[in-house]
């Protein structure tokens, strides 16, 4: 993509879009990081050709069906497979052991775009005999990213990256069984999906709506301000059962949060939590 | 503190890709004294998860080093590097934030949005500095920094190791200064002693 933009739009045209989005959708993105929330609102006046600001905002209050692009663009939807294959290797022998014991294993992938982490965690789950008494519940505010979950298609040219990333994992198996290529798309094993639940889910809005074991949030919250971000540790708070795991992304953290005392880190390097009380 | 109260050059941006390691470990080598100022690099590097950039810049300066996490405070005497597979934007005056959106120029860190979101935030009192790469990262944002009202320098592409990168910048706007890099570090305090006393 090209940053050649010639106008950054302004904190009130920013406030405006933000008051009508809210007003009439009921989508509220008060509270999301400024910065980067502008970037995004310049990103969609470029790749849209808008002329300027004025046309957006009118195309948002007029046209509902855009409305649905606007959302799938403000917010990113960026994720890969094993991403920080560290943190996936720590799941695998810290704590799927920990889950083992259980009769059920409830794990929440929030705002999980795409699905690349629910469906390598399928993965880890089916390595470690756990998948069968298993249940991922991928939610995403965007109901267009979700819908790729229930397909099970990703690009082929990422499997490289991938079957990398999964080997640093601690993967012992050879990445390419888990799927069958296709032209440029690697399409994933039904058995994977066989126990994903997908739904929309707003953190900035939307109430707990059960109790994990395990509770994935990376890359999420870094587009929240520390008001947003308190909020919805709260909310992971009330949705993890004692002793249960919260992971976010490798620069988030929960030790500025409300909630902090109840969580202790699992390694001073890696941003895993357990919830101790 | 106050809009208005900001100094001049009080805060300095680097951005720099293929060839400017050494330059950049010369900077921090050079700017001890600079315990008023704040001071924020964004270097491409291999996406990985070495953290050995971080413990080269922290071997060459007395400043504090930190690789900035979500939402870290801005503070005075910091050397903050951006993170790999991040974004590094200025939130504000006082905070950072990391967006882990879609490279820009194949890049993530982007020097572009970095520079873009500190000219935005800092305006006059920020200085950028785009030095040696073989990319077109970082000359909007240089273009983003002088329109804010910001000081630019850009490392002598004459010189440089990869010319391509200062080169775009210089195409695209009238920078303050041209300076090779073996300079840079020399030229840089004296920018900052002069900002300082006007």
């Amino acid at each position: 993509m090209s940053s050649t933009e010639q106008n950054i739009i302004g904190d009130e045209e920013m406030n405006l879009l933000v008051t009508e989005v809210f007003r009439l959708y009921g989508y509220d993105f008060t509270n999301y990081a400024r910065a980067s929330l502008k970037r995004r609102i310049n990103r969609i006046i470029i790749i849209d050709r808008f002329p300027s600001f004025a046309e957006l905002l009118y195309r948002v209050k007029h046209d509902p069906s855009y409305f649905k692009r606007l959302v799938e663009e403000l917010t990113v939807n960026v994720t890969e497979m094993f991403r920080d294959p560290a943190v996936f290797k720590t799941i695998r022998e810290e704590i799927l052991p920990v889950l083992a014991t259980n009769p059920f294993i409830r794990i929440w992938h929030a705002g999980c775009a795409t699905g690349e982490e629910v469906y390598s965690m399928a993965i880890l789950l089916e390595e470690a005999n756990l998948l069968h008494k298993s249940l991922l519940y991928a939610t995403d505010l965007n109901p267009t990213v979700i819908e790729n979950i229930r397909r099970g298609i990703f690009p082929l040219s990422q499997m490289k990256q991938y079957s990398e990333n999964y080997n640093l994992s601690g993967g012992k198996k050879d990445f390419s069984q888990y799927y069958t290529a296709n032209y440029d798309r690697a399409k994933f094993d039904d058995r994977l999906k066989a126990k994903m639940i997908t739904a929309t889910h707003n953190l900035v809005s939307d109430r707990s709506f059960n109790e994990f074991n395990l509770i994935f949030c990376r890359n999420v919250l870094i587009y929240f301000d520390k008001q947003l971000q308190d909020k919805v540790f709260s909310l992971f708070d009330e949705s993890l059962q004692k002793l249960g795991f919260l992971v976010l992304g490798s620069k988030e953290n929960l030790r500025f949060s409300k909630v902090a005392k109840k969580f202790a880190q699992l390694h001073e390097k890696e941003k895993i939590w357990r919830k101790i009380t | 503190m106050a809009e208005n109260h900001l100094n001049e050059s009080r805060v300095v941006v680097i951005g720099g890709s293929a060839g400017s390691l050494d330059t950049v470990m010369r900077i921090a080598g050079a700017i001890n004294e600079f315990t008023q100022h704040t001071f924020i690099l964004v270097v491409h590097r291999k996406n990985t998860t070495d953290s050995n950039f971080e413990d080269l810049i922290t071997s060459k300066t007395r400043l504090l080093v930190k690789e900035v996490e979500d939402k870290e405070y801005i503070t005075t005497g910091t050397i903050y590097i951006a993170p790999p597979d991040y974004h590094l934007l200025v939130e504000d005056q006082h905070m950072f934030s990391l967006d882990s959106s879609e490279k820009v120029h194949y890049s993530r860190p982007s020097i572009d949005v970095t520079f873009e979101s500190a000219a935005l935030a800092f305006g006059t009192a920020l200085t950028g500095i785009l030095l040696s790469g073989a990319n077109a990262d970082g000359a909007e944002g240089i273009r983003k920094i002088a329109k804010a009202g910001g000081y630019t320098i850009v490392e002598d592409p004459t010189t440089a190791s990869a010319a391509y990168m200062p080169q775009q910048a210089i195409n695209l706007v009238t920078v303050d200064a041209i300076v090779p890099g073996a300079s840079m570090p020399g030229y840089l305090v004296k920018h900052l002693l002069n900002a300082g006393n006007r």
